[in-house]
């Protein structure tokens, strides 16, 4: 599978949360698939949306996806111990794992290589990791969701990309009705 | 009063309950007041950009959040500061160490501290400048400022507002 149908699969267990979608591709397919106030669509800022999913856990009591990938969780390697040491039980960090920078044309990352991120969050602290493959990220997040625990979950799958157009709606608007949604 | 203390006490006046921190020498006294305050989440992050991600997701969950870094960490953070901070219209006072000014010992702080100002402007952030130990006397102010008009404000405090950093 390729992220666009991880997504696709997933997205009624998205629906009743709240989520931090990574730049890019991954927040364009989440817009199309399934557009709604819960959604926080990042238009920019790579590597953030694991900084902005726990910054929000830790504020309020809803839980929280950030839907990440490894080539941004890359760019960000220093939120791992920042989520370790900081233990939010809402907060659910799922990095779609397919071994490239997709949305700029899927050249390989270091994580489709030699480095496992999973070990990387472990020995930064995270106490929950979970490796899926792609067909079981559904009952994995489910399960996440249902433990009540913070947990990372690393879901490998395969490069690929799908023509969609950007998202045109203003980010203050996304910000507001997000916002309200978590405020409801 | 210790300066510190009065920082930290206006910060929580203004319902300041989220900081994430870089270290700094200068900046210790009021890490070290954030820290013991209960009224305030302390999370220090490992980057600046980092803490700026994690204040988006805090002032989103409801909470005012403020960054307490080093005026370096500008040179770091201008991609998020433009395209989170500012694109999304969210109020963030970035407390600021301003290294490189008078009585600096270390050289190649000054190389910051002359774009520091430059790259605030650039970037239209609202900037105030403690030199004085008076000049705290506006932090309320400035605080009240940053959350009415939802952006990031940069309050750099210099060396001689410290008290200079002792025998060299």
């Amino acid at each position: 599978m390729i992220r666009s149908e991880i997504l696709r699969e997933i997205a009624p267990i998205l629906h009743d949360n709240l989520v931090v979608c990574n730049i890019g591709l991954p927040s364009q397919e989440l817009h199309m698939i399934d557009d709604n106030a819960k959604n926080f669509y990042m238009l920019g800022t790579m590597g953030l949306s694991s900084s902005i999913g726990l910054g929000l856990a830790l504020s309020q009591d809803k839980t929280v996806i950030s839907i990440d990938g490894d080539g941004s969780v890359l760019t960000n390697l220093g939120t791992l111990p920042t989520i370790a040491n900081n233990v939010a039980d809402n907060f659910i960090l799922l990095i779609i794992d397919n071994g490239s920078y997709g949305s700029t044309g899927d050249q390989p990352t270091y994580a489709g290589k030699k480095t496992k991120l999973e070990a990387v969050a472990k020995a930064c602290g995270c106490e929950n990791v979970v490796v899926c493959q792609d067909v079981d990220t559904g009952k994995t997040l489910q399960a996440a969701i249902d433990s009540k625990q913070m947990t990372i979950i690393v879901s490998k799958c395969d490069s690929g990309n799908i023509k969609l157009p950007v998202i045109t709606m203003d980010p203050v608007v996304i910000r507001d009705r997000f916002m309200k949604a978590v405020a409801s | 009063m210790d300066i510190s203390k009065k920082i930290v006490d206006d910060l929580v006046a203004n319902d300041v309950s989220f900081i994430t921190t870089v270290p700094c020498k200068q900046l210790a006294g009021v890490i070290e007041e954030v820290e013991a305050r209960p009224e305030i989440f302390h999370i220090p992050s490992n980057k600046e950009d980092e803490g700026m991600g994690l204040c988006a997701g805090a002032f989103m969950g409801g909470k005012r959040p403020a960054i307490i870094m080093q005026n370096t960490a500008i040179g770091v953070t201008i991609n998020t500061l433009a395209t989170l901070t500012q694109y999304y219209r969210m109020p963030l006072p970035m407390i600021i160490s301003y290294r490189g000014e008078l009585r600096e010992p270390v050289a190649c702080q000054v190389e910051m501290a002359v774009h520091t100002k430059a790259l605030l402007n650039q970037m239209l952030i609202p900037t105030y400048h403690f030199h004085k130990e008076s000049d705290a006397d506006e932090l309320d102010a400035i605080l009240k400022y940053t959350f009415m008009c939802n952006k990031p404000v940069a309050i750099l405090t210099d060396a001689s507002f410290w008290g200079g950093y002792g025998d060299q």
